[in-house]
């Protein structure tokens, strides 16, 4: 029992994590970004050499684990400001199924550069090995990385929270996210928002690497688009924009995953994801807003 | 020299004109009313001194500096507070928070803090039901007392010019007159400029000041408002019959 608990918030804990970093960027700019899944696999990736071999060699990935931290999280907030200095700029005042677009296109780019790269073979990686051992708790064995997930995530949420709510550029952004344009008019610095938003977004993506790296003990391309897809999910079904709901649609959608792989009958298991977007869709049809409605998003009548 | 100064400015929304070579100026304490029907221009005319829609011909100038195609952030910094149409209150944060937004572009001044400080409570003691919702959701807040919110808000960035959009937009007539009445007394206490856009130049003419008449984009009548609302000449503008 208490292992599923644990399996579910773990799993939830990733999901939420993505849908946090999707929901960031929507609020201020209203543009999906579908790149976020590739700065995953970035931030993964930026742990070893470059070599097309078989065999990881891990660069960064050796340091210990309180300069590797810091070092994924730059790595992820800096291509994530990057993105948007270079691409996503030129498109703010397009409309936002271009910026969708863009961030499509974008996407492959990181993609393939990882691809030239590395190649496309999965690489098995052994991150902080230390963290794989189980541990005890209330007489169930868990895995210690599956506490330490947990304990992260809700300190990066405890975190952000602090940061939205007590500090002057949280304020600046939430006004933002709110409503764009009214903020730049009582002086809101439009660029700096943006950036601050991207860079929270990718530090975000690089916790994710991390944390599946460290999980699941490879280093694939392909494996940024999973989450993203999953997060994104997390998102609409939150209602977009909205911070509060992307979080608990995430610990919801890990939940659901959780529990159905336990739950089902065996002969149905294969088939789980089904059942999780079939579960989806029932949510969508009954709140098409979200679970919590950005009331930004709102149109005005 | 004049505060604010705009020569031959256009607006278009694609192939649409919403203003069309439109020239006034406004001097430092003066009161400007500019009214006009339904699509006149006058909300794009706001929008666009704002920066927050694209000017497609014409200058700007504001207190000395040329701010023809600025951001609006760098606009709002030379002292130009806007309260735009439908007020725009940010309806998930709190009074309080909404009060302190435009207040970090003065952050790198000395003295910010004690200063902002204060601001905010001489906006409590102007809008003293403000205070007591201070942590409130200002999206539960009431029209009249979310317009008092905006003013309160474009006074918070310490402005040299308020300009406002409809500001009787949705309210009742009795409202209205109590956010008139505030907005009169700080305009004497802080040497306020104000441009203030309504639809009827009544509320001109029992304020006084200036008056602007706009109609289809372009300027049609300028003067002292008291002057020309008593006139049959601001009728023919208004409903844009000839005189015979």
């Amino acid at each position: 029992m208490l292992q599923i608990l644990f399996d579910a918030l773990s799993l939830g804990s990733l999901y939420a994590l993505g849908a946090l970093g999707i929901a960031l960027i929507f609020g201020v700019m209203r543009l999906v970004n579908f790149a976020h899944g590739d700065v995953i696999a970035f931030c993964v990736f930026a742990l070893l050499w470059p070599s097309t071999d078989a065999m990881a060699i891990v660069f960064a990935g050796q340091l210990p684990w309180y300069l590797l931290v810091p070092f994924v999280l730059l790595c992820g907030a800096g291509l994530s400001v990057l993105c948007e200095i270079v691409v996503f700029r030129r498109f703010r005042t397009g409309n936002p199924a271009t910026m969708m677009i863009a961030s499509f296109a974008l996407g492959f780019v990181i993609r393939y550069f990882l691809l030239m790269l590395f190649s496309s073979r999965p690489k098995s990686i052994n991150l902080l090995p230390e963290l794989s051992q189980p541990i005890e708790i209330f007489g169930a064995r868990l895995p210690l990385l599956q506490l330490i997930t947990i304990i992260v995530t809700m300190l990066i949420l405890l975190g952000l929270t602090l940061f939205l709510r007590r500090t002057r550029f949280g304020l600046e952004m939430r006004a933002a996210a709110e409503n764009f344009s009214m903020a730049r008019m009582l002086g809101v610095r439009a660029n700096r928002v943006i950036m601050g938003a991207f860079a929270l977004s990718g530090a975000l993506a690089g916790a994710i690497a991390l944390i599946f790296g460290i999980q699941t003990g490879t280093a694939d391309i392909q494996m940024g688009a999973a989450i993203m897809l999953m997060a994104f999910i997390a998102t609409v079904i939150g209602g977009l924009g909205s911070l509060a709901g992307a979080v608990l649609a995430g610990f919801l959608l890990g939940a659901a995953s959780v529990i159905m792989q336990v739950m089902l009958p065996i002969d149905a298991r294969p088939f789980r994801d089904a059942f999780v977007y079939g579960a989806v869709i029932l949510v969508l049809l009954f709140r098409p807003q979200g679970l919590i409605s950005a009331r930004g998003t709102k149109e005005r009548v | 020299m004049s505060l604010l100064a705009l020569s031959d400015i256009t607006v278009r929304y694609n192939r649409l004109t919403a203003v069309r070579d439109v020239s006034f100026s406004i001097d430092e304490g003066e009161i400007l009313f500019i009214t006009g029907p339904n699509g006149a221009g006058k909300s794009s005319l706001l929008r666009a001194i704002a920066g927050v829609t694209p000017v497609a011909g014409g200058r700007i100038d504001l207190a000395g500096h040329e701010i023809t195609g600025q951001a609006p952030e760098n606009i709002a910094r030379l002292g130009f507070s806007m309260v735009p149409e439908g007020r725009d209150v940010f309806g998930s944060l709190t009074t309080e928070e909404n009060l302190l937004v435009g207040t970090g572009m003065h952050a790198r001044d000395r003295g910010w803090r004690s200063r902002t400080a204060g601001e905010l409570e001489a906006v409590y003691a102007t809008f003293p039901m403000l205070k007591e919702r201070r942590h409130g959701q200002a999206g539960l807040l009431s029209g009249g007392q979310q317009q008092m919110l905006v003013i309160g808000r474009a006074l918070m960035t310490n402005p040299r010019l308020v300009a406002i959009d409809e500001p009787s937009l949705g309210l009742a007539p009795n409202i209205n007159d109590q956010v008139y009445e505030r907005l009169i007394a700080l305009r004497a206490q802080r040497q306020l400029t104000l441009l203030i856009v309504e639809q009827s130049s009544a509320r001109a003419m029992m304020v006084g000041g200036r008056m602007i008449l706009m109609r289809g984009g372009q300027i049609v009548l300028d003067g002292d408002a008291r002057t020309l609302g008593s006139g049959e000449a601001i009728q023919a503008a208004y409903f844009g019959y000839e005189d015979h």
